[in-house]
């Protein structure tokens, strides 16, 4: 009787629970970088940034006074590990995921975070056709996508180099480097029709030499060659392309390199066009001298002996995205604390900085972020390349509107669209 | 396609295969003496590559001249085959040789996996570049193009000694004999008194060093970062499949075949170059199943 009597009360009580949304101990968030294998050249990098992040956060009081607790799944470890993990942590209480790097792993979650019912910010990974292809309202990206980066890599290249003729590309045969290739030909094709692509090349994915590419390169002679590769077959194929002088004869358009600069080293010479997935330079014109990122670029610099590369800035969004839902959510919650529901409205239209400039979220939740690229310079304090003649896009103006396609809507633009764009020059 | 583009085709083709054989021949020597498929072949290629950059830096940290990446290469693949090599056919492999051959497999495989983790721990993960050897031999021109020295000129030339000196070592020097003896038949070579158990170990120290050597030789061409074993322990099986197991003049044929096919693919269909290998391979197989050089009846080197 006694129990009957307790059982009645508990469940009298309940409904109370559910409204009052009570703080929790600690904000679990989920993080799934690469640890292992080549794409750990950009998942450790991001995964030493979110320790020192969630340690600032934490130090400040954490998220609305609950303090973040990161746990890190490694995406190196293959699709299936990757899912059962996330499910794990999902399952065992996560309030929100930021997953992936890989786009591959990207479409993989997405649908399971909805299948989940668990607020996922994309963080890293490429891909255009998440949003393009799909509807989410548990998926967000805090940050630009493949269209946005590689037109603003065509804008960059005309805008400095407007009188080339002859292109080659060599990019790693995987999803990204075709992908990357078709958005890049088609914006060329629409807004430089004369333009001859003289060569393309997709070696095998993590190939360790390429010298049968550089001596075909050589023979055909192309003003600018480009690739999006990066980790280890960037820094190889920018050190055997500069060993035999090919980055004498062609100007190099390296979407990535940002990434490689420090290991690069002598190897990658003045006057080839660096990019870096939105608007991320450990040595940001706009950002350099706030405080913030200062301490920042001190912290990361002491823990792990080396500049912050695109990886890092994309973290700091993410983590910069789930913060400011939660502020903006409590707040429209008179200061309690917010249900997922509430959450998820908060990021509509939601605007957050992390090291770059601000970003905002659009309504089919994708991320317009601006875009930084430069031109590599030799002889600085550094022994590594440095950035001149940098130029910062805005992102809005280059992203693919929504309900488009972007290969078909970067078709449709017209030579002298370029001339229109807004953007920031500084000389370094 | 032109003369010009054949012949820059064909340099091409003889610098990668150069490489390709120099790593497939241990391969092949450990099989054709052992009647063993080694897959941790593959890590000590890795080690190897790993090692020689270490070394080099080190030693050109320490102030001397940039030379001394040469004899760098050499130590590391002696080191590779001494200290790795010599205790894995020791402790591990000598337990296995009567074992069913995919047991061995697995072992061989388990001893890749634990050595890819160890690089891991050593080395970290981000790419190595040490490439002081190959800027220090410079660039040679022909036909408007850039060749470095280095893979054009030097690998081959090693590739060429080797091949002549396994032949000579194997024909001429009482050591070879023995190997010989051994795999002709093991039982009658231990009744006239040949230490089968020491043949073996030297044979497997020979081997790791070839595969440490083949790492050292690849070091300063490309970067060095977890999982270049995987990639040419596959590659290297394919060399040593078509070219009959155990044969060394096979392998070196077929890494130059392979390493050929691969150059002209990238000039004329360059999205076949990652199937030309493999092509070439079933090809072989399905007119000679025992491989270019294998007999069915007894593999010999």
């Amino acid at each position: 009787m006694k129990k009957l009597l307790m059982a009645t009360a508990a469940c009298a009580l309940l409904p109370l629970a559910a409204f009052a949304q009570d703080k929790p101990e600690k904000l679990q968030v989920g993080v799934t970088t690469f640890l292992t294998g080549p794409a750990s050249v950009f998942g450790v990098p991001a995964k030493d940034a979110a320790e020192i992040m969630a340690e600032d956060i934490n130090a400040n009081g954490g998220i609305q006074g609950v303090p973040l607790e990161l746990t890190f799944v490694d995406e190196g470890a293959g699709t299936e590990t990757l899912t059962t993990e996330y499910r794990r942590l999902v399952e065992n209480g996560a309030h929100a995921m930021l997953a992936a790097i890989s786009s591959g792993n990207c479409k993989t979650i997405a649908p399971l975070a909805e299948d989940l019912e668990v607020i996922n910010i994309m963080w890293d990974c490429g891909t255009q056709k998440i949003f393009e292809e799909g509807d989410y309202n548990y998926v967000f990206r805090s940050q630009a996508h493949a269209g946005t980066e590689m037109l603003a890599t065509v804008a960059y290249l005309l805008k400095t180099n407007p009188d080339f003729e002859t292109i080659a590309v060599v990019n790693q045969d995987y999803a990204w480097g075709r992908d990357s290739w078709d958005i890049f030909s088609a914006a060329l094709k629409a807004l430089k029709p004369e333009v001859e692509v003289v060569g393309e090349f997709f070696p095998k994915f993590g190939s360790p030499d390429f010298s049968t590419e550089i001596s075909r390169l050589q023979a055909l002679q192309p003003d600018v060659i480009l690739s999006t590769s990066w980790g280890g077959d960037l820094d190889t194929f920018v050190q055997q392309a500069s060993q035999r002088g090919l980055t004498n004869t062609s100007m190099f358009v390296l979407p990535l390199a940002e990434s490689s600069l420090e290991r690069l080293g002598s190897a990658l010479p003045s006057g080839h066009i660096v990019g870096a997935r939105g608007d991320h330079y450990w040595n940001h014109p706009e950002r350099r001298d706030d405080e913030d990122f200062k301490s920042f670029m001190a912290k990361f610099e002491e823990k792990t002996g080396a500049k912050a590369i695109y990886p890092v800035f994309h973290m700091s969004q993410g983590l910069a995205a789930l913060e400011a839902a939660y502020d903006k959510a409590a707040e429209a919650n008179g200061g309690n604390w917010p249900s997922e529901d509430q959450v998820i409205e908060a990021f509509e239209g939601l605007e957050f900085q992390g090291l770059g400039r601000p970003v905002s979220l659009r309504e089919d939740h994708q991320g317009i972020e601006a875009q930084l690229l430069g031109m590599s310079v030799q002889g600085g304090e550094h022994p590594f390349a440095t950035l001149e003649n940098i130029m910062i896009f805005d992102g809005a103006e280059l992203t693919t509107p929504v309900g488009e396609e972007s290969v078909a809507w970067v078709g449709t633009l017209e030579p002298g669209w370029v001339d229109s764009l807004t953007v920031e020059t500084y000389a370094k | 396609m032109n003369l010009t583009l054949f012949l820059l085709a064909l340099f091409d083709g003889i610098a990668y295969a150069a490489l390709v054989f120099i790593v497939a021949v241990g391969l092949t020597l450990i099989f054709g003496v052992m009647r063993i498929l080694n897959v941790a072949h593959g890590s000590l290629y890795a080690m190897g590559a790993y090692l020689t950059a270490s070394l080099t830096t080190f030693v050109l940290a320490a102030g001397l001249p940039p030379i001394f990446a040469f004899p760098c290469m050499l130590v590391s693949a002696i080191l590779i085959g001494v200290v790795l090599g010599g205790p894995l056919e020791w402790l591990l492999l000598r337990r296995i040789y009567h074992k069913p051959e995919v047991l061995q497999l697995l072992v061989t495989f388990a001893i890749f996996m634990i050595l890819e983790d160890v690089q891991r721990l050593i080395w970290g993960t981000q790419p190595i570049f040490q490439s002081t050897a190959l800027q220090l031999m410079g660039n040679v021109r022909a036909f408007s193009v850039n060749y470095t020295v280095y893979q054009l000129i030097l690998l081959p030339i090693v590739a060429i000694t080797l091949l002549i000196g396994l032949r000579f070592f194997l024909r001429r020097t009482v050591a070879g004999k023995l190997i010989l003896a051994t795999t002709e038949d093991r039982e009658a070579a231990q009744a006239i008194g040949i230490d089968a158990d020491k043949v073996f170990l030297l044979t497997f120290i020979v081997g790791a060093g070839l595969a440490g050597l083949g790492g050292a030789l690849a070091s300063p061409t490309t970067s060095i970062l977890p999982g270049i074993g995987a990639d040419m322990i596959v590659l290297s099986f394919a060399v040593v499949a078509t070219a009959g197991l155990g044969q060394i003049e096979g392998a070196a044929l077929t890494a130059l075949l392979i390493g050929l096919g691969r150059s002209f693919a990238v000039y004329v269909w360059p999205e076949t170059q990652v199937l030309v290998p493999y092509l070439i391979m079933v090809a072989v197989l399905l007119v000679r199943p025992e491989g270019l050089f294998g007999s069915p009846a007894a593999r010999k080197i």
